[in-house]
């Protein structure tokens, strides 16, 4: 597992972790939500990477589980007074049925077949969910409000405080069991499928159950996320869940590092700041800098894809990997070599 | 005077060195027969000479140098290949394979009497002009990918393994036409083959490649009173 | 339709219902020659490179809106028109030379990702120059007097014109001319092509500007229909792939019959049966139901896992 390994790796996530937890206490109410939102879109990166970059699955749909966690909590939450945190969970087990029944079609689907649906997927969502049919329940193209959670025990924290925490919660935990996912048989035997499907089959791998099995993980990471989001912004409506959204994933996993967990910080703080400082940049060059981060996002996509097929992260251990040169040469299960370790295609010459 | 030399040639396979340094030439006007096993290398010649694997090596054609032409390059140069499969258009018509050879060639006329001559040295491509080529037989579809190479007008013609999978009777009729293009039109021809009587007949030259290597080379004749090769390829 | 004796209420409203069933039927005509268009564009550059296009549809949105902006500098609309078409060529095999290529032997994720990429690129550069409002886009056929104006809107029908043309001048370029037959081969055998001398690179090449032209004349056709907008051949693109993957993704008979199948079935299950805003959902469950029970499509080849 190239994610976090050795001593450094071990510092590197103690690190974080203390950031994390202290962040709260030293930023202010906006930047809270913020941080709460990086640790969202983390959980859904996650998902998607368990998915596309370990299982070697391609999907560019993700944004729909999101909203089924999100428009599932919510309805939950608001329609039949469920509190949170039954909500959010009973919409994530929603969401993994969704996700592990969609993976059976997924089956027959090669690589880039399943690409193509999963973009139709991306594409009907909002249609789906702005459907006269469901007004009642989803309240249409208005959408549902809610209010934000409460602290509970009369703890001294702010509302946005405690909502920080709770992603945070859910956030190291998913990001725990994903680890230890990779780490384990399961994770050699998503890569295996990944890598040498056929191969895999005739060593008694049901490729199957795996694969299926796995989409609806990675469907859950992204209902939990969903869910939570739901919490933090306050609101759901269709249009907040396009094909934008579900792009955003993939720039996400591309930019943090296909294959590695740790990237999926590093996608979520990109995919989080980066309309962030072109909202700010509106102010002094205009509208027109309202494109700069699809601009930024395709640009980096094909950058990266050319340059550092392994994202950030695996830059960084790139560089982590030269700086202590004593090391034994460790040969990467988990990080990709986008190059070589996918289902080629077949080429000419 | 040769009108294709090799010295030094090396191929690989991705990773893996297939050729470890062939030495052979092809006569102007001459027949060349590459002989060996399954597996000895032969195809790779051939492959590593038209730039379809990675080759390094001193490669000239005519005196030039061409070791690190691009595939298109070589066969513009009038280098026509043949490969092992025969490499034909399975979906088009027998009639669009064949445009397909004269497709760098500008002088539409003497494309056209090409064409004729073609259809008179293999009648039976001319009855199935409009058929798709991969509903030829064997036989048939060899027959077209060698007019396809003809219409190139090459100087050099390459063929992998011509008699593969044919009847003998096919295979008896397409060397005879061999034959006639290297005697009426000074075709140079290398052939690989694992017939090795068969090409003997036809080759005034031989070599014989065994793992990469070049065992044995020299006149036809030579090769063909060889003890070894008469033991191991020749079967008497 | 003009009755001598007087017509009773009820066959009074068949001919109603007939006429708007007509009227369906004709602009999904409209529509699904703008789908076959694009569908053909996207069966050319996976017949050539086993390649979904995700980028198509931002494609044409950009060159509609460089066809928007010479009509905006006061030029009319054929120059325009065929200006763009001739742009949209050559930005293709720009494109492919500088994007695609190096991408050739990458894994088919690599692939989509840069395509998605280069999507998102065309998207914002689109925003960028022209702003992210919605803008209308005129049509050269509207204005003029036309007999069938009750069923079909003379833009509609002109599209469908020019889709016919299209169709017809791309299958001509095929089927008759060498160059055509070159790009063909390259496509089927890009091994044998290069031994018979053909510059496979350049076939590549030249199919991707094919496929932006015609992309681009599919644009401009919509664009009097759904209006422009950076966002507008999102739908288009989606109805294109239904089209393709319906007729069958590697054949080109089958993309065109695909294209305009989802056009014509879209617009009469929007119109009678679920209403026009789940049509793309429609699309959606075309594409997975075609991918499940015959992933080949209609008219396309069935494929062999080789192990």
């Amino acid at each position: 597992m190239a994610d976090a390994d050795g001593a450094l790796g071990a510092l590197v996530a103690i690190a974080v972790g203390i950031l994390a937890l202290a962040f709260p206490f030293a930023a202010s109410g906006y930047h809270i939500y913020q941080g709460a939102q990086v640790l969202i879109l983390a959980v859904a990166l996650l998902g998607l990477n368990l998915l596309t970059g370990f299982n070697g699955q391609i999907s560019l749909g993700h944004g729909a589980f999101f909203a089924i966690g999100s428009y599932g909590a919510a309805i939950l939450m608001v329609k039949f007074g469920f509190p949170y945190w039954a909500a959010i969970p009973l919409a994530s087990v929603v969401c993994f049925i969704a996700g592990f029944l969609f993976g059976f079609p997924a089956l027959r689907f090669g690589g880039l077949y399943l690409a193509l649906a999963t973009f139709a997927l991306a594409v009907a969502t909002p249609q789906i969910l702005s459907y006269k049919g469901f007004d009642a329940l989803t309240g249409g193209s208005q959408g549902l409000t809610l209010a934000k959670p409460g602290v509970p025990f009369g703890i001294a924290l702010t509302p946005d405080q405690w909502l920080y925490l709770v992603c945070l919660a859910c956030a190291a935990a998913l990001y725990w069991a994903a680890r230890n996912l990779v780490r384990g048989r399961i994770g050699r035997a998503l890569v295996a499928i990944r890598d040498q499907p056929i191969a895999a089959e005739t060593m008694g791998i049901n490729a199957a159950l795996y694969k299926t099995t796995c989409f609806g993980v990675s469907a859950l990471y992204a209902g939990v996320a969903g869910g939570l989001s739901t919490l933090a912004v306050g609101f759901v409506s269709p249009e907040s869940f396009g094909l934008a959204l579900s792009l955003a994933f993939l720039v996400g996993i591309v930019v943090g590092g296909l294959a590695s967990l740790g990237g999926a910080l590093f996608g979520a703080l990109f995919i989080e700041f980066v309309p962030n400082i072109a909202d700010q940049l509106t102010v002094s060059f205009g509208d027109g800098a309202k494109a700069l981060p699809g601009a930024i996002y395709g640009a980096l996509l094909i950058l990266v894809m050319a340059a550092m097929p392994t994202g950030v992260a695996g830059a960084a251990r790139a560089a982590a990997r030269a700086l202590t040169p004593s090391r034994q040469p460790k040969v990467e299960t988990g990080g990709v070599n986008v190059a070589v370790n996918y289902e080629g295609k077949e080429k000419s010459p | 005077m040769a009108i294709l030399e090799a010295k030094g040639l090396e191929a690989w396979y991705g990773p893996a060195r297939a050729l470890h340094g062939v030495d052979f030439e092809v006569e102007d006007g001459g027949v060349t027969a590459v002989l060996g096993a399954n597996g000895a290398g032969k195809t790779t010649i051939l492959r590593a000479l038209s730039g379809l694997i990675r080759r390094t090596g001193d490669i000239r054609f005519r005196g030039r140098p061409i070791g690190a032409l691009a595939t298109e390059d070589v066969a513009r140069l009038g280098i026509a290949h043949v490969p092992d499969g025969r490499g034909t258009f399975v979906d088009l018509t027998v009639e669009e394979n064949l445009r397909l050879g004269a497709y760098v060639r500008a002088d539409r006329q003497s494309v056209r009497a090409d064409f004729d001559r073609m259809f008179g040295l293999f009648p039976r491509l001319a009855e199935r002009r409009r058929q798709q080529a991969g509903t030829l037989s064997g036989g048939e579809q060899q027959m077209l990918a060698i007019a396809r190479a003809l219409l190139m007008r090459p100087s050099l013609l390459m063929l992998d393994e011509p008699s593969f999978g044919l009847a003998p009777l096919v295979v008896a009729e397409i060397f005879r036409a061999l034959g006639d293009i290297n005697r009426d039109e000074g075709v140079s021809l290398l052939i690989v083959e694992q017939n090795a009587s068969l090409a003997l007949d036809l080759a005034d030259h031989a070599v014989l490649i065994e793992t990469g290597r070049v065992a044995l080379s020299g006149p036809s004749q030579m090769i063909r009173a060889d003890d070894a090769v008469r033991r191991a390829y020749l079967g008497y | 339709m003009r009755c001598a004796a007087p017509i009773s209420a009820t066959s009074e409203g068949a001919l109603k219902r007939l006429a708007e069933f007509l009227h369906q039927l004709a602009s999904g005509l409209a529509l699904g020659g703008v789908y076959a268009i694009m569908a053909l564009a996207l069966v050319m550059i996976y017949q050539a490179t086993h390649l979904i296009n995700f980028a198509q549809g931002e494609m044409a949105m950009f060159s509609t809106y460089f066809a928007w902006k010479l009509m905006d500098l006061g030029e009319p609309y054929w120059f325009a028109f065929f200006a763009t078409v001739i742009a949209s060529f050559i930005g293709g095999v720009v494109i492919e030379r500088l994007v695609v290529r190096p991408f050739a032997n990458a894994p088919i994720l690599a692939s989509v990702i840069v395509f998605i990429g280069l999507s998102l690129i065309f998207n914002s550069l689109a925003g960028w120059l022209y702003g992210f409002s919605v803008t209308s886009f005129d049509s050269p056929f509207n204005g003029r007097p036309w007999f069938g104006a009750g069923y079909i809107s003379a833009h509609e029908a002109g599209a469908v014109v020019v889709t016919l043309c299209v169709l017809a001048l791309v299958y001509a370029f095929f089927r008759l001319t060498p160059l055509g037959l070159a790009m063909r081969a390259a496509a089927q055998n890009p091994v044998s092509s290069r031994l018979v001398g053909i510059r496979v690179g350049w076939m590549l090449a030249i199919g991707w500007g094919l496929a932006a032209a015609i992309g681009s004349v599919a644009g401009m056709m919509a664009a009097p229909i759904v209006y422009l907008d950076p966002n507008m051949m999102g739908g288009v693109l989606l109805y294109a792939f239904a089209g393709a993957v319906l007729g069958g993704i590697d054949n080109p008979f089958g993309a065109v019959f695909g294209g305009i199948a989802v056009g014509v079935l879209g617009n009469l299950i929007g119109a009678y049966v679920v209403g026009d805003e789940v049509k793309l959902s429609v699309a959606l469950a075309i594409i997975i139901a075609v991918l499940v029970w015959r992933p080949s499509g209609l008219f396309g080849r069935r494929l062999v896992a080789r192990v």
